[in-house]
């Protein structure tokens, strides 16, 4: 493999600076004993005092990860199992509807989905709280899934499949052995884009929620009237190390692990 | 792999797609056929060939055309250098870890930085320029909005160009071709699928974009998906606001049809 | 795939641990009945010792839920499925849900402390004799500005944001009745303002000012105006004390030829289930020390006068947030609009803003 050239180098740094910039600047202003992000004062770790003080803020932000994590999860699992069934249909007009369905929600704001969604739930009855808007999350993150997972199992070869059976492999062996290994990439991306959209998203969950349970971006937006306290950037600095901490440690313990065992994912 | 246990597979999938999909659109469209006092008319629809509606369509295009535009731009040579990283994956997931991070947050940040007194215009300044109000532009508007669209862009493009044979790459370089000629005729072709997939989560989403067209642009930019949350929250016009969202339903649909694979054959020529 | 069931794996046993946590931390947390209490409110606007407080004196437990607008607030109690106990609306939108039938009448004599209101802000057209509301806290629309970056202009007449100097220096709230309101105003008519000439009158206005505005947004205004980065900006008098009290070179008046006169108010939505903690909750914030405490927390002007003897002499003698009876006449309440003529303000400020390019 060839090394990356300096000017490539440069781009991805320009790249991930740009990307990092608005949260190493909250994440700056976390540490502000002014109260606001505006002009920094003097350092203090007030407010992430404040933050282990807050049980209640601390039980939101579990929520809101766990809500993120299962959705990511269940919603991967539909849209993997729906773009493999999607590219099994050999009617191009059938697969098209298809599709155009699948990006329904993609195209709905935020609201509309939100409202809807929240007739449906009071309408078959569901209680409003963790359950709807675990159902709600999983819902608009499908589509990404299916969109994530499409472009590796259109471009797999054919032949691959064919292969396989004719060497006496079983359906259930070609799902688990060669569909499911070359599209785990796709899989991956679809799951870390549905965490994305769990996490960003306030007007569906405002809508579906109820009964104490709340998340984090609700939480967020409706401080926007009276002024974002900056516990709330403390929380999020956290979180941002937390996850930095968590993928980079993840991410060396498997690929050790792998080389040890001499995998090739 | 036509067979029933591929079938049973889109079973969750299409119970999905009938509980929150069909469900949906149904209420939308039943909505939509609804005048304010909840009598049923089809005013709503002649309401939206009214100037005001076509202008915020077109400028919706227009906006969502070229935050995609600009998104590809960047997310292309991103995610191609990012395949030659010695820890792609990782490095890959630190594109995606900002995403996590409340949007309204980085909003407020981005109020910062872009600001006349912000980091930015503090370093514009050390090259001798004078600082300038960067927020409530059309380019502030665009910038964040290629920003929040860039890992959804990257990650599809990424994996298409991953499993990209080098092989091929060199055997067109051994040729003879330019390195122009080969990304035109080799690398861009058989990633097709990953740019098409990046193009449609970009540019469907950023046609109802709302939110930033405040926060960001201050309203100086009105998209669709602003006048559907006006008339959803505001004016309590639940019946505009749906007729709204049919016709970006139905906008998606045409993207879908030009965009759509037309090829059901299988057993592309790899 | 082996990784694939790993990761699943790994998620199931994260959200598990995830799950306990959450537990141990929200015990006591019960469901909603006698000894809970489900409160919903706008985010940061009340101090949250008082919750403490006020399960320290009564025993009832707070479940605290925010919205960010009234809109959206009123969907959420209209489909149900939460019992809220207590919302805090703002006054056009009481006027809305006791149309919708979404209110509880208030039992005066459950709430003796609400003699401490000042009888000024009782008994108004949107709700006759409070029989289903009590004032939280209430406030002006104005223009705050800053002296240094805007001349002599003092904003004591709204003609001054038309003034040639602010070119591209305008910063407009993000709302119907406040920029058409202030439209109307500025022309001496009321801005409950039914009359379509009045109405087409302001709008072209309006457009008229359209050089002068940089930009129409949300709360965001608050950091501008305290950076120093926006010189003026139309707002209600709340946020205005937040950014007085960031940045003392900012200054607010309320133009003379009138503007608006809000409330946001407790009331008991239809949706509750524990009608007397509801009572006894309102009761306890009407008291003078709650009130003060929430008043200095919050930053907005209280209805409280008994708590306002308790407040920072200078806070609460402020005329521009304490305006005198002299000063309030020309203050205006919204009125419910009804659907039709909602529709047509906001019609009108989508004119105004597509005027700005």
């Amino acid at each position: 493999m060839k090394k990356l050239s300096a000017s490539a180098r440069v781009y991805l740094a320009i790249v991930f600076i740009v990307l990092y910039a608005p949260i190493f600047y909250l994440i700056f202003y976390s540490f502000n004993s002014g109260g606001t992000m505006n002009s920094f004062e003097s350092f203090t770790l007030e407010h992430y005092k404040a933050v282990f003080e807050d049980s209640r803020l601390l039980v939101i932000l579990i929520n809101t990860v766990i809500v993120a994590l299962l959705s990511a999860l269940i919603s991967t699992i539909i849209g993997t199992l729906g773009a493999i069934g999607i590219v099994t249909v050999k009617d191009s007009k059938m697969r098209n509807t298809l599709l155009s369905l699948n990006n329904v929600l993609i195209v709905s704001p935020d609201v509309i989905i939100g409202a809807s969604f929240l007739i449906l739930f009071t309408m078959i009855g569901i209680k409003l709280g963790f359950a709807s808007v675990l159902l709600a999350h999983v819902a608009f993150s499908v589509p990404i899934v299916v969109l994530m997972v499409l472009p590796k199992l259109l471009e797999m070869n054919k032949s691959l499949i064919d292969a396989a059976l004719d060497l006496g492999a079983t359906k259930k062996d070609v799902m688990m052995r060669v569909i499911l290994p070359y599209i785990q990439p796709g899989i991956f991306a679809g799951f870390f884009l549905a965490l994305t959209y769990s996490l960003d998203d306030f007007a569906v969950t405002f809508f579906v929620t109820g009964n104490g349970f709340s998340t984090l971006s609700v939480e967020i937006y409706s401080m926007a009237r009276a002024g974002i306290s900056l516990t709330v950037n403390a929380i999020s600095g956290l979180v941002f190390f937390v996850t930095v901490i968590v993928v980079v440690g993840y991410y060396f313990i498997t690929s050790r692990a792998s080389k040890r065992t001499g995998g090739t994912q | 792999m036509q067979t029933k246990t591929s079938k049973s597979a889109l079973f969750p999938y299409v119970l999905w797609i009938a509980l929150f999909v069909i469900a949906p659109i149904a209420l939308v469209v039943y909505y939509s056929l609804l005048d304010i006092h909840g009598n049923f008319t089809l005013d709503n629809y002649k309401a939206f060939f009214t100037s005001v509606y076509l202008k915020m369509t077109l400028s919706s295009f227009w906006y969502a055309f070229l935050i995609t535009f600009f998104t590809l731009l960047v997310s292309y040579p991103t995610a191609y250098f990012l395949t030659k990283t010695k820890h792609k994956q990782l490095w890959l997931l630190l594109i995606i870890i900002p995403s996590w991070i409340n949007l309204l947050l980085k909003t407020y940040a981005f109020i910062g930085i872009f600001g006349l007194y912000g980091p930015l215009n503090a370093f514009i300044e050390v090259f001798g320029f004078d600082p300038k109000q960067m927020l409530f532009t059309d380019i502030s508007f665009v910038f964040v909005s290629v920003y929040i669209f860039i890992p959804f862009m990257i990650l599809p493009i990424f994996n298409s160009l991953d499993r990209l044979n080098p092989a091929l790459v060199y055997a067109a370089r051994d040729l003879g071709a330019s390195a122009f000629t080969t990304f035109r005729r080799v690398i861009l072709p058989l990633t097709m699928d990953g740019v098409k997939s990046g193009i449609q989560v970009v540019f469907i989403p950023a046609l109802s974009l709302f939110m930033i067209t405040r926060l960001i642009a201050g309203n100086r930019v009105i998209t669709l998906g602003t006048a559907i949350e006006q008339q959803f929250l505001v004016t309590q016009n639940w019946g505009m606001g749906s007729t709204i969202a049919v016709f970006l339903i139905l906008f998606m649909v045409i993207i879908m049809l030009i965009t759509g694979q037309k090829k059901d054959k299988g057993g592309r020529v790899r | 795939m082996k990784q694939l069931i790993q990761a699943t794996i790994a998620i199931l046993v994260v959200s598990a641990l995830l799950f306990y946590a959450a537990d141990a931390l929200s015990a006591g947390g019960g469901k909603s009945g006698k000894d809970t209490l489900t409160i919903f409110n706008w985010g940061e606007y009340i101090d949250p010792d008082l919750l403490k407080q006020f399960k320290k004196e009564t025993g009832i437990h707070v479940i605290y839920e925010t919205f960010d607008s009234n809109e959206a607030m009123m969907t959420k109690i209209q489909q149900g499925g939460t019992a809220y106990d207590i919302a805090v609306p703002s006054e056009y939108m009481i006027e809305k849900m006791k149309e919708e039938n979404l209110l509880v009448p208030l039992d005066k004599t459950k709430i003796p402390n609400f003699k401490n209101i000042d009888p000024y802000f009782l008994d108004l057209p949107f709700d006759d004799d409070n029989k289903y509301s009590v004032p939280y806290f209430w406030g002006t629309v104005g223009v705050v500005y800053n002296p240094k970056l805007v001349g002599n202009l003092d904003f004591s007449s709204w003609e001054d944001l038309w003034d040639p100097s602010l070119k591209r220096k305008v910063f407009l709230v993000d709302g119907a009745r406040e920029v058409i309101g202030m439209g109307l105003n500025s022309l001496g008519y009321s801005l409950n303002s039914l009359n379509n000439e009045e109405l087409r009158e302001a709008t072209d206005k309006l457009i008229t000012m359209a050089p002068n505005v940089k930009a129409i947004i949300g709360d965001e205004i608050t950091p501008l105006m305290v950076n120093n980065e926006a010189s003026v900006a139309l707002t209600w008098s709340g946020q205005a004390a937040d950014m007085l009290s960031e940045n003392e070179d900012l200054d607010f008046a309320v133009p003379t030829e009138g503007s608006n006169l809000w409330f946001d108010n407790m009331v008991i939505p239809k949706t509750s289930k524990n009608i007397d903690g509801a009572h006894a909750f309102i009761n306890f914030m009407l008291k003078a020390k709650s009130g003060a405490k929430n008043a200095d927390y919050v930053g907005y002007s209280t209805p409280n006068i008994a708590a306002m003897k308790l407040m920072d002499k200078e806070v609460v003698s402020d005329k521009r947030f304490y305006p005198s009876e002299e000063q309030r006449k020309t203050l205006e309440v919204y009125k419910n609009l009804g659907p039709d003529y909602l529709g047509k303000y906001n019609e009108l400020f989508l004119e105004f803003k597509m005027s700005i390019r």
